[in-house]
């Protein structure tokens, strides 16, 4: 890592990786990466009327394998936001 | 008891057919009484695999189609006494069969095999339909590509949809020297994608060209390929077998040349 990857290209296999996980993503629901984009954009702003969170590092994903207890086969909308400061306002 | 496993893709040219004579082969060879079934209307090609094109003399559209019985059509495999197939019609197409006359068919083929294996052919329409009707479990073949591993993360859902129990990964054709270099994903990574469990890696080896060439499946010979498919269908027979690390001989190649090099 550090320096020497810094100046390598990025590899095929990263790409790939990269490149599934947002197709996938739209092939699941049957919505587009710019939607997924659009929902990521709300959440943000919704959530960021309460608390300090980091927009940058925020992941959402919608995933088939569901939750403990819940049919499997429900797709489930996971959000992943850093929360930078609680008591923000 | 017997149990019926689609051998299906998606996306064509990943192996679904070498795999489902691999898996076949390998199952008979253990003593079970196995058949295979070509479902692939108009492009068949198990019987090539297998080398028993020269013995075709009814197929599954007959079969079903009622002009002849099921064992007229059942062609007895060259080396192995319990190994059966049942191939397709190369003159009709997909339409010529629906899903409950092929859950019909498996109905009565039941009786008498331990394996029932469909090798279903490319893409989602009828054939796919067809092949997964009667079908109790899956395996689901790929490559680690971009564009086969979409399309199986498609035919996953379908079956989810369809209620499959049990779904397995065989990825094929991977490059341990590629890997190695970050220029293919690995198996861990096609695992984490697709999120559905793993039941084997066939590491890409020419001899499964050289086996398809002679049509004799490979399987339980000392060939990679031969290796990693035996252990397949140890797997699918509920037996567990720890992944082989083909990763070991690529290192030591890669050693080896590295004397000489000197990077």
């Amino acid at each position: 890592m550090g320096i020497k990857h810094f100046f390598s290209r990025r590899k095929s296999r990263e790409i790939a990786k990269d490149r599934l996980k947002i197709l996938l993503i739209s092939d699941r629901v049957n919505c587009s990466p710019e939607m997924m984009e659009m929902i990521k954009t709300d959440i943000a702003k919704v959530i960021s009327k309460y608390m300090k969170i980091d927009t940058q590092s925020m992941e959402i994903q919608i995933s088939k394998t569901g939750i403990k207890g819940h049919d499997s086969k429900t797709p489930t909308l996971y959000a992943n936001i850093p929360i930078l400061d609680l008591h923000n306002k | 008891m017997s149990e019926v496993i689609v051998v299906t893709s998606g996306k064509g040219g990943v192996g679904k057919t070498t795999t489902s004579a691999n898996v076949g082969t390998g199952l008979a060879a253990m003593g079970k009484k196995v058949v295979l079934i070509d479902t692939d209307i108009g492009l068949r090609n198990l019987d090539v695999v297998m080398g028993l094109e020269n013995r075709i003399v009814y197929n599954l559209v007959d079969v079903v189609e009622n002009k002849c019985r099921i064992k007229q059509a059942l062609i007895k495999d060259k080396r192995h006494q319990s190994l059966y197939l049942m191939p397709s019609a190369q003159t009709k197409d997909k339409s010529a069969v629906s899903p409950e006359q092929m859950v019909r068919m498996i109905g009565q083929l039941r009786e008498q095999f331990d394996y029932i294996i469909l090798d279903c052919p490319a893409g989602i329409e009828q054939g796919f339909k067809n092949a997964i009707a009667g079908a109790d479990r899956a395996l689901v073949v790929t490559t680690p590509e971009v564009s086969a591993i979409r399309d199986a993360d498609r035919i996953i859902g379908l079956l989810e949809a369809n209620e499959f129990k049990q779904i397995d990964l065989v990825i094929n054709r991977l490059r341990y020297d590629m890997v190695k270099r970050g220029e293919m994903m690995s198996a861990s990574d096609v695992v984490d994608i697709l999120s559905i469990p793993l039941i084997g890696i066939v590491p890409d080896d020419e001899n499964v060209v050289i086996s398809t060439n002679q049509g004799e499946p490979l399987v339980g010979n000392n060939t990679m390929a031969g290796r990693a498919y035996q252990n397949i269908c140890y797997r699918v027979a509920g037996r567990e077998i720890p992944f082989i690390e083909f990763d070991k001989s690529v290192s030591f190649w890669t050693r080896v040349s590295g004397i000489f090099h000197k990077n």
